[in-house]
């Protein structure tokens, strides 16, 4: 009963907040909408949603300017448009903490998301991105806990990959209804 | 309609004693135009990331609500980032500027015509994206106005200022990304911030 009254997203927002994140950028996503709602409702939390991924790149990269820590949340769809503007990132060594739901990867049903989300890992790593896997539903808010330490403490890069089996998305129909 | 305002004369002047503004430039020649106007250590000039010279200015202006920020760029440069400005106007930083040199070409690449050259009309699209301060300027007249605004009034504000398509002696600021976000944060949260 417990893990239920405590969710995933909700124990990765405490995380956030521990982590001292302040500015978080979005592309909605079916998984990420917890998560979203949870920062949308605290207003010391600057939540921007975005007209595409590339856009929080450069969001978060002000945002180190002006000394505030920024997170990133997206679908693996958005990753293919982040490539060019995390080139700025690893030249300038931004810190980046980027949470990702996966599609294309475990019992997708539309095709259309397999390209990008098993490319998704590779493109990441080729851009210096460092790559997290969490792959249980009880393995995310450390994960990010860990990501967010290498973010901030030592100026890198980082992707959560939050995997497919456990947001658990298995038809247009299930997608549509939540 | 004639265009005779000259693109670093309008920068210069946008920048002319700026005080605590802090600056953020479009790769290529909206960056040169910033240095040639004086470096600073609170001017980020970006030579790369096409297209999110908007975005990084707000992700600044959220996080430095008691500073005005300012971004400058190319009208090649904001066409690419088209939707930043929905996100800005989403947000409504009052202490936020986009102004676009527009000289209606890329400069870099041999000056080949942008969108503008074709009559798209950027202030219009900033003014439909939720900035209630959006202007077109092609006068010197107008230039004392827009200056007030960015280092003042409430915004966003944004302003599309037709320019001569002009080639002009290089202006370069440093190049090191590492260098130019390092300078930038000890500039405006003081040396505390490389242990941040």
């Amino acid at each position: 009963m417990k893990r239920q009254e405590n969710p995933w997203p909700d124990r990765v927002y405490k995380t956030l907040k521990a982590a001292g994140v302040r500015q978080v950028g979005y592309v909605p996503d079916a998984g990420h909408k917890r998560l979203i709602e949870l920062c949308l409702a605290d207003k010391a939390l600057d939540a921007v949603v975005l007209s595409t991924e590339e856009e929080g790149i450069g969001l978060a990269a002000g945002a180190w300017l002006g000394g505030v820590r920024g997170a990133l949340l997206m679908q693996s769809s958005g990753v293919g448009n982040c490539i060019n503007a995390l080139g700025m990132t690893r030249e300038c060594r931004f810190p980046l903490l980027m949470l990702i739901t996966m599609r294309g990867q475990f019992g997708e049903f539309n095709p259309w998301q397999v390209p990008m989300g098993q490319a998704t890992p590779g493109v990441l790593s080729a851009m210096g991105v460092v790559v997290h896997e969490a792959n249980a539903a009880d393995e995310i808010a450390p994960t990010v806990d860990a990501a967010a330490r290498l973010a901030f403490g030592s100026c890198q890069a980082v992707a959560v990959l939050i995997a497919q089996g456990v947001i658990g998305i298995k038809s247009f129909q299930e997608q549509a209804s939540r | 309609m004639t265009i005779a305002l000259r693109r670093r004369q309008v920068v210069e002047i946008l920048l002319r004693k700026r005080k605590d503004l802090l600056v953020v430039a479009g790769l290529g020649s909206t960056a040169w135009d910033i240095t040639a106007a004086g470096d600073s250590p609170l001017s980020f000039p970006l030579w790369g990331a096409m297209g999110n010279a908007a975005m990084i200015g707000l992700g600044l202006a959220l996080a430095q609500p008691a500073r005005r920020v300012l971004v400058v760029t190319g009208d090649g440069e904001m066409l690419m980032g088209l939707g930043s400005l929905a996100t800005i106007g989403v947000q409504q930083p009052r202490n936020l500027s986009v102004v676009v040199i527009d000289n209606e070409r890329y400069g870099e690449t041999g000056m080949q015509a942008t969108h503008t050259a074709s009559g798209v009309d950027l202030a219009k699209v900033a003014h439909a994206c939720g900035f209630g301060s959006s202007r077109q300027v092609r006068e010197a007249a107008e230039l004392g106005a827009l200056r007030a605004a960015i280092h003042g009034a409430p915004g966003p504000h944004f302003a599309q200022v037709k320019v001569v398509a002009e080639k002009l002696p290089l202006v370069l600021p440093p190049r090191e990304g590492g260098l130019l976000k390092t300078r930038f944060r000890r500039a405006l949260l003081g040396a505390g911030a490389d242990l941040a």
